[in-house]
């Protein structure tokens, strides 16, 4: 069986065309994630009615919730990258994996310290040893990891495989991170979102948040692009292309 | 099969003709956990209640430490890269050297442990949970920590490195290991604990080789 995508598909995989089609994507991206992050902060943080029992603290979800989606979107991705760098060999997959692992690391530190100053007027404590608390540390390890390997080989085709490699057997905590709150009896409370159910919250509460997610994965895939684009030109600098980009530029 | 033994009883020769190898991991492990009691309170009562945690912890290092050494002297030598392009499959040649590997210290962990549950004041009952979990969680280290040895075999600087990419992926065997000792020293049951420490063995014997095969693959080729 042979499945054929569309032709940008496969033209993704060249940097010269990469480094062109982002160059379109890019503002709208960028225009988007501002225009939701604005309008969902302002939502969220400013009219959205206060929760029953946590009152106005509860606030801190619409930071909360899409930094933890998107943390664990973006390793996902990342070793997603990575797979088809190592068996397809396109190094445009290994510049979106290399460029994913920093964003990823940040959202995930994000993630943990929004989740602590929420905990501490909810649970009254910072931190508690949770499955998924825990499982999310683990996650923000891991993303360390594969930074510190592949800044540690000298030959970056390594350096990129090796990490790929990381990504891959790392991946087994992602489901352990979604259904740590089924398994185990844990104080965090369960997802907010869920595609087979409406969400426990009012629209009014869950709207803003559905649009603050949407937002933050517009901000990755904008703050992705100019990592991409800036990695591509620093390995392709020998090409044709990019010294005649640099000579239109002078 | 019969490279598999002979790969087996290869490194298994030549670690008794560097004694050192073995015996330096166990020595770790006797230290550490001989720093608790002086660190922290000597007290029966208050050892008793954190020996499943503190032996656990002291065996995951001192595999931890171990494992740097599992392909270390083969690529210095240049035999990993024979090995590479030998015509046997790689994934059981793999195996081979871990199992190997596990026999000269998850093993020998496991072996020495009640001797640390006796320092550590671990009641009688607990014992067994202690073995028992150390036999069924060490090949799972041995076996996660050769994916990272694969990695970094190629670098100078492989060993802070090597615990930066292991250490997290060890933490799901540190929870159930130590957990089957709480629950034995309790006189609970510890079926559960020992069938989730066996599937993770399970899965990770059958995905890992996969994985240290590219990484050695990787730091060998390029």
């Amino acid at each position: 069986m042979k499945i054929k995508f569309p032709l940008w598909f496969y033209q993704l995989a060249s940097p010269k065309w990469f480094y062109e089609i982002t160059s379109k994507l890019l503002p709208w991206f960028t225009a988007a994630a501002i225009l939701l992050l604005t309008i969902g902060c302002v939502w969220g943080l400013v009219f959205a009615p206060p929760d029953y029992q946590q009152g106005n603290s509860f606030r801190i979800i619409y930071i909360h919730v899409p930094s933890a989606i998107l943390a664990q979107s973006c390793y996902m991705l990342m070793a997603v990258a990575g797979a088809i760098g190592l068996i397809w060999k396109i190094k445009m997959a290994h510049i979106v994996a290399k460029s994913c692992a920093p964003i990823g690391a940040s959202i995930a530190v994000m993630a943990l310290a929004t989740g602590a100053i929420w905990g501490k007027p909810t649970w009254g404590a910072w931190w508690v040893w949770d499955a998924r608390l825990t499982a999310m540390l683990i996650l923000s390890f891991l993303y360390l990891g594969v930074l510190a390997l592949s800044s540690a080989f000298e030959n970056e085709t390594s350096g990129d495989k090796a990490a790929a490699v990381l990504a891959l057997v790392g991946l087994v905590n992602i489901p352990i991170i979604k259904y740590s709150v089924e398994w185990w009896n844990t104080l965090h409370q369960p997802a907010t979102f869920k595609v087979t159910q409406k969400p426990a919250m009012p629209p009014e509460m869950w709207i803003p948040l559905l649009i603050m997610v949407i937002g933050f994965y517009c901000f990755f895939a904008a703050v992705l692009m100019a990592r991409a684009r800036i990695e591509t030109l620093e390995r392709e600098k020998r090409s044709e292309w990019v010294r005649n980009l640099i000579k239109e530029i002078e | 099969m019969s490279f598999f033994f002979a790969a087996i009883k290869r490194d298994l020769l030549l670690a008794f003709r560097h004694r050192n190898d073995i015996v330096n991991p166990l020595a770790f492990f006797l230290m550490v956990a001989v720093l608790f009691p002086l660190g922290v309170s000597p007290e029966a009562k208050f050892l008793a209640q954190v020996a499943p945690g503190v032996i656990w912890v002291a065996a995951l290092l001192a595999s931890l430490l171990s494992v740097d050494g599992i392909f270390r002297t083969d690529f210095d030598d240049g035999s990993l890269e024979q090995m590479l392009v030998s015509p046997q499959p790689l994934v059981l040649l793999v195996l081979a050297k871990i199992i190997s590997h596990w026999l000269i210290s998850g093993f020998c962990l496991a072996l020495m442990s009640p001797l640390l549950a006796m320092m550590l004041f671990l009641p009688q009952q607990g014992l067994f949970a202690l073995v028992i979990s150390l036999l069924l969680g060490t090949p799972t280290l041995s076996l996660i920590g050769a994916i990272g040895a694969g990695l970094t075999v190629g670098l100078r600087k492989g060993g802070i490195l090597i615990s930066l990419l292991v250490l997290p992926l060890y933490i799901p065997v540190l929870i159930f290991g130590a957990g089957t000792v709480q629950a034995g020293t309790m006189g609970m049951p510890i079926g559960g604990y020992l069938a989730l420490l066996g599937a993770v063995l399970v899965v990770s014997m059958m995905l890992a080789p996969f994985a240290i095969v590219a990484a050695l693959k990787i730091s060998v080729r390029g």
